[in-house]
């Protein structure tokens, strides 16, 4: 069950062949931190690359996908939002970390949705806290905050006592109601 | 109400089918905490569920960039508050990961000793509960009681109740004691009575088998592709677990089973939580067997966790690393990288994807919570099924709104 984490020296060997099989150089870039893998792809192909994980290389569970805001972090080069996809191959429990940066204005990334369903709720998430499209998601609408939320609440330039959305909520009287 | 009979072909749309509406929530006794669902009826078949969450959403992952690891630790606790030392274990998981660093044995047995505990209250609501929305009110008591006892577990070691707040970065609050352990073998002794009694009442309940078998069949291959982890996945046939597929703390030196079902159905998944809560027993009774001596905590040369008082003040060493510690422009260095770490948790992957800047205050916390992606899976399982099955699934699926919304 989980020859490639004890036995192996490199987890990933074999997945990183196959990718480079596929790809070849120039696609995507990668780095290595503690025990996470990470992939970094541009939004153009991360439908593709996502597809050859999946198919190929046997990463069949989509664990965990979320955004994060990269305004004013240190040392920043690359694009202002990122979204990861970590990914697990549940046959031999390997995990991976698909990174894909995308910036403002107008943040857009094309939605995992038809290949896993359940990137459904968490792509609504990142849309919801940090106002990223997804394209070709069935229904991409607010989940957590209230439909007439303006703002995207987890954005760096979001305060966080919020910006007065609260007392200024429209107050309805009994007879009005 | 079997799942044959609700098997017929449909000709018509979802629309004209759907003859009535009903609100389910925001405030009703079966979603034991704030959650809406929008249910589209035909008499009393569900022709469509649209779940409206958000109602507990509190900023918890904004918190998260505020708070530094330490503190972050009270605010963990609340999102899964049926089993608060969970979620604690997992937070500082994945802040050490990131640190890079290893914890002493003992600490490691610690929270894997707090953490079984955790899982077996966790799953003593989840099914007491469970029974209790079926009508069994009896089987939820005697879950509910021993559930107690795992409270004094927690107030002995930590002093609070309900929030241990008990790890640290790199260790715990205080060590364990003799009378914690005290507690844990009174719980772990009074355990087994309680099983027997709750097996009694509900195994070969013929009203509650008939609420549950064969209701809200989830397939191995849909529970892969919605993402499903945890007793949920392993009720539909996939056989992982982080503990074993990817050991973390001290699980590779216990000796445990994972519990799976190829069902899929609501009976399922409360029969894997059963098992689920005998194992963390064999877990428990192994880790306090073998319970290693020594420090709890890192040694103070790691700069991460904040020494006791009889340290500080009588060591120069020590008194300089509580300063370093405690004064808010200094606290411990973290790499400029990010990391994503996680535990299996009674619901499932519990993770976290945790940006870290240098500070000791995260960029971006962001929860992988089992029971939001659960819970969007909840609008395919209820679909032609019947009105009073919405509580079996929806206990079945073990939803906790504070960790649904964050």
């Amino acid at each position: 069950m989980s020859t490639a984490t004890t036995t192996a020296v490199d987890p990933h060997a074999e997945t990183l062949k196959t990718l480079s099989s596929v790809f070849g150089d120039g696609v995507f870039s990668l780095s290595n931190f503690r025990d996470n893998l990470r992939l970094f792809v541009p939004s153009s192909r991360l439908i593709e690359v996502l597809t050859a994980l999946k198919t190929r290389c046997g990463f069949n569970l989509l664990a965990e996908l979320g955004g994060a805001d990269y305004l004013g972090y240190p040392g920043r080069t690359r694009g202002r939002f990122e979204v990861h996809y970590v990914l697990r191959n549940l046959e031999t429990a390997e995990m991976i970390v698909v990174k894909a940066e995308v910036d403002d204005p107008d943040p857009t990334l094309p939605s995992a949705v038809p290949l896993w369903p359940g990137a459904d709720w968490m792509e609504r998430e990142v849309f919801d806290m940090f106002g990223v499209r997804f394209e070709g998601h069935p229904d991409l609408r607010r989940i957590l905050m209230p439909e007439e939320f303006v703002a995207f609440p987890l954005r760096k330039d979001y305060p966080l006592r919020g910006r007065g959305e609260r007392h200024n909520f429209p107050r309805l009287t009994r007879g009005e109601s | 109400m079997t799942a044959s009979a609700v098997d017929e072909p449909e000709l018509e749309t979802e629309a004209k089918q759907a003859a009535w509406t009903l609100n389910f929530g925001p405030q009703h006794p079966a979603t034991h905490t704030t959650l809406r669902l929008i249910l589209d009826l035909d008499g009393e078949r569900i022709v469509k569920a649209t779940p409206d969450i958000g109602y507990l959403h509190s900023g918890f992952e904004k918190l998260g960039e505020h708070l530094n690891y330490n503190q972050y630790v009270t605010v963990a606790d609340r999102k899964n508050y049926i089993s608060p030392p969970m979620n604690e274990v997992a937070w500082h998981h994945a802040v050490e990961k990131v640190l890079g660093v290893e914890l002493t044995p003992r600490c490691q047995y610690i929270r894997v000793i707090i953490g079984e505990l955790a899982r077996i209250s966790d799953h003593l609501l989840c099914t007491g509960a469970m029974a209790l929305d079926l009508g069994a009110f009896t089987a939820f008591l005697y879950a509910f009681n021993l559930r107690e006892q795992v409270y004094d577990v927690y107030e002995e070691m930590s002093g609070y109740r309900f929030h241990p707040g008990y790890t640290r970065v790199g260790g715990v609050l205080y060590d364990f004691n003799d009378r914690v352990l005290g507690r844990i073998k009174t719980f772990l002794g009074n355990f087994e009575a309680v099983y027997a009694d709750m097996s009694k009442l509900l195994f070969r309940n013929r009203i509650f088998l008939d609420r549950l078998r064969g209701v809200g069949v989830l397939s191995k291959a849909d529970a892969i592709a919605h993402s499903c982890t945890g007793p949920v996945a392993r009720a539909s046939g996939v056989t992982f677990d982080l503990r074993k597929d990817a050991p973390y703390l001290a699980y590779p030196e216990l000796d445990f089973e994972v519990p799976y079902s190829s069902e899929g159905d609501c009976w399922a998944r409360f029969m894997v939580r059963m098992e689920e809560m005998r194992q963390s027993h064999r877990i428990l009774e192994q880790a306090v067997a073998k319970l290693p001596s020594g420090p709890v905590n890192l040694p103070i040369a790691d700069k991460l966790s904040l020494p006791d008082k009889l340290t500080t003040y009588n060591s120069m060493e020590g008194l300089i690393q509580h300063f370093e510690l405690v004064m808010p422009n200094r606290g411990f260095e973290t790499p400029v990288n990010e990391v994503y770490a996680a535990i299996e948790s009674p619901n499932g992957e519990l993770g976290y994807y945790l940006v870290a800047d240098g500070t000791e205050f995260g960029w971006r916390v962001r929860t992988r919570p089992p029971s939001f992606i659960h819970f969007s899976v909840f609008p395919h399982l209820i679909k032609n099924y019947m009105l009073a099955d919405v509580v079996a699934i929806l206990g079945s699926l073990n939803i906790i709104a504070a960790e649904l919304d964050r």
